[in-house]
């Protein structure tokens, strides 16, 4: 291997990966730039700072305006880096200046315009419910925690992803964490639950400790273990 | 405007007849005009309590059907003028009470009567549902004991979700009537007391009916309580739910066992 010579600088690459966006404009176009333009006007970002491919597959030759194409998108701020399928259409974007062929180009999953004026509201991860949970009602709410301002008759049940705090009496089933979440809990103010549960480890109302039935208390899992201990510090 | 309320409990034999019975005459007694509804197809009874089962020639099923008119069907009391009857059918099953039929009849009933009082049949299937659809008041009847009141919460449960107003968001008022209420069993923490009910159901008492062998003999007479026995205590609790039915305010006094008030006076004056 020939070694460089000292006084022959190095030439660094280093690699540098973007997201592509691949346009494909259909005829008409006049009405097409239309719907681009509404786009736009919704997410005014989106099309900034990146690399655009035009594809021009669902275009033919004749098709009017095509020629004002490239013109049409640079006024819009869309920065075209190549263009894909340009056999069938040669002739008619002669007057485009010369962009790059690029080789090797992967699809991704087609890429969906968030919509930026209306922001999506955070999901909140809880469900309340205030009125009183009858015998043979079922909640189920398998994205996070239940809270019931009410309570919970026999014969009910209440299943959470997340942690449950009943407000009331616990007199039904109460199934917590069901998603594999360890650290989920049952809170309840009166606790005489029939059944508990928290990540699959069960406890039925047997099991609970004398001192804690029908008081307020906590249940969680300590190392594996449904643990119930008092919510407040009771009189002696 | 014409009350739709439906009596009814879950659980079987806890006195839903009985108590459509006395309602609908203490309400007729009071001077409404009022119409009792069996809802219990296949297993008919209320044309029994109410003394006229003789006379039962159409029923509900004949007029969801179309084979006989409402005023064919409808059986008037022979002691009250202003109270009715609308006989179940005993030969079909609850099948036949269709949503379209009972809203019809329901409807065509509103504009006779003051109150359309719907006797529910036990259990939460189709002719419970169909006693309940229609109602804009509910009375939930429970005997002071753990296995009717939970079936009451669980009808509290469905009346909340599947009735047409539930279904339209809105909820209905929701009475609590306590029958076979034995003061001196209740004291002896034999049976749920009052609080312990009110407490698991969470929702307004209407009345507390004393446990009473006049109610059974009332029955076989085949006479609504308030009407046979107007003076005895069940049916003075009766007309005293009525009256809170009617959006009066009473304080409810929740029956206690004389002879033991009597004996602790006794005692109290001895000594």
């Amino acid at each position: 291997m020939a070694k460089p010579s000292k006084n022959q600088l190095q030439i660094r690459i280093l690699g540098r990966s973007f997201l592509a966006l691949v346009l494909s404009p259909e005829a008409p176009l006049e009405a097409w730039l239309k719907s681009l333009d509404k786009q736009i006007q919704r997410s005014a970002s989106f099309f900034l700072g990146k690399p655009i491919i035009l594809n021009l597959e669902r275009v033919s030759e004749t098709e009017e305006g095509l020629s004002d194409l490239y013109n049409e998108l640079m006024t819009r701020n869309i920065q075209i880096i190549s263009i894909e399928n340009i056999s069938t259409v040669c002739n008619a974007i002669q007057t485009w200046p010369k962009l790059g062929i690029f080789s090797n180009g992967k699809t991704v999953d087609p890429i969906h315009i968030l919509d930026k004026t209306k922001p999506k509201p955070p999901t909140a991860p809880y469900h309340i419910i205030e009125e009183p949970v009858r015998s043979g009602q079922s909640i189920f709410f398998p994205e996070g925690d239940v809270i019931i301002t009410n309570s919970v008759s026999s014969g009910s049940e209440i299943v959470a992803g997340g942690s449950i705090h009943v407000y009331g009496a616990l007199r039904g089933r109460a199934i917590a964490g069901i998603n594999g979440q360890p650290k989920a809990r049952i809170f309840a103010y009166q606790l005489e639950a029939e059944l508990m549960a928290i990540d699959g480890y069960y406890m039925t109302a047997e099991e609970i400790p004398e001192n804690l039935i029908l008081k307020p208390a906590q249940v969680y899992l300590d190392q594996n273990v449904m643990t119930v201990a008092p919510l407040m510090k009771m009189k002696s | 405007m014409a009350k739709v309320v439906v009596i009814t409990s879950g659980k079987g034999g806890v006195g839903k007849t009985t108590s459509t019975a006395a309602i609908g005459a203490a309400l007729a007694q009071a001077g409404q005009k009022v119409v009792v509804v069996d809802f219990d197809v296949g297993l008919r009874n209320l044309d029994l309590v109410m003394g006229s089962e003789r006379r039962v020639v159409f029923d509900f099923v004949n007029v969801i059907h179309g084979e006989a008119s409402l005023p064919q069907a409808l059986i008037k009391d022979k002691r009250l003028e202003n109270l009715f009857i609308l006989a179940a059918s005993q030969t079909r099953d609850k099948d036949a009470l269709t949503e379209e039929g009972v809203q019809k009849v329901i409807n065509e009933l509103k504009e006779k009567f003051d109150w359309i009082i719907c006797d529910s049949p036990a259990g939460i299937e189709r002719g419970a549902k169909m006693a309940m659809h229609f109602a804009d008041e509910a009375i939930i009847i429970t005997n002071p004991e753990v296995s009717s009141v939970r079936d009451s919460d669980r009808i509290i449960g469905i009346l909340d979700s599947t009735t047409q107003k539930a279904l339209q968001g809105d909820k209905i008022p929701k009475h609590l009537l306590i029958t076979r209420y034995a003061a001196d069993r209740a004291a002896r923490g034999d049976m749920l007391n009052t609080d312990d009910i009110l407490d698991i159901l969470s929702i307004p008492l209407i009345g507390i009916i004393p446990e009473s062998e006049e109610v059974l003999k009332a029955s076989n007479l085949g006479s609504p309580i308030t009407l046979c026995c107007p003076h005895s205590n069940v049916a003075k609790a009766y007309n005293e739910a009525v009256q809170r039915l009617q959006g009066e305010k009473l304080d409810i006094i929740v029956p206690s066992d004389k002879k033991g008030f009597i004996s602790w006076l006794l005692g109290r004056s001895r000594s």
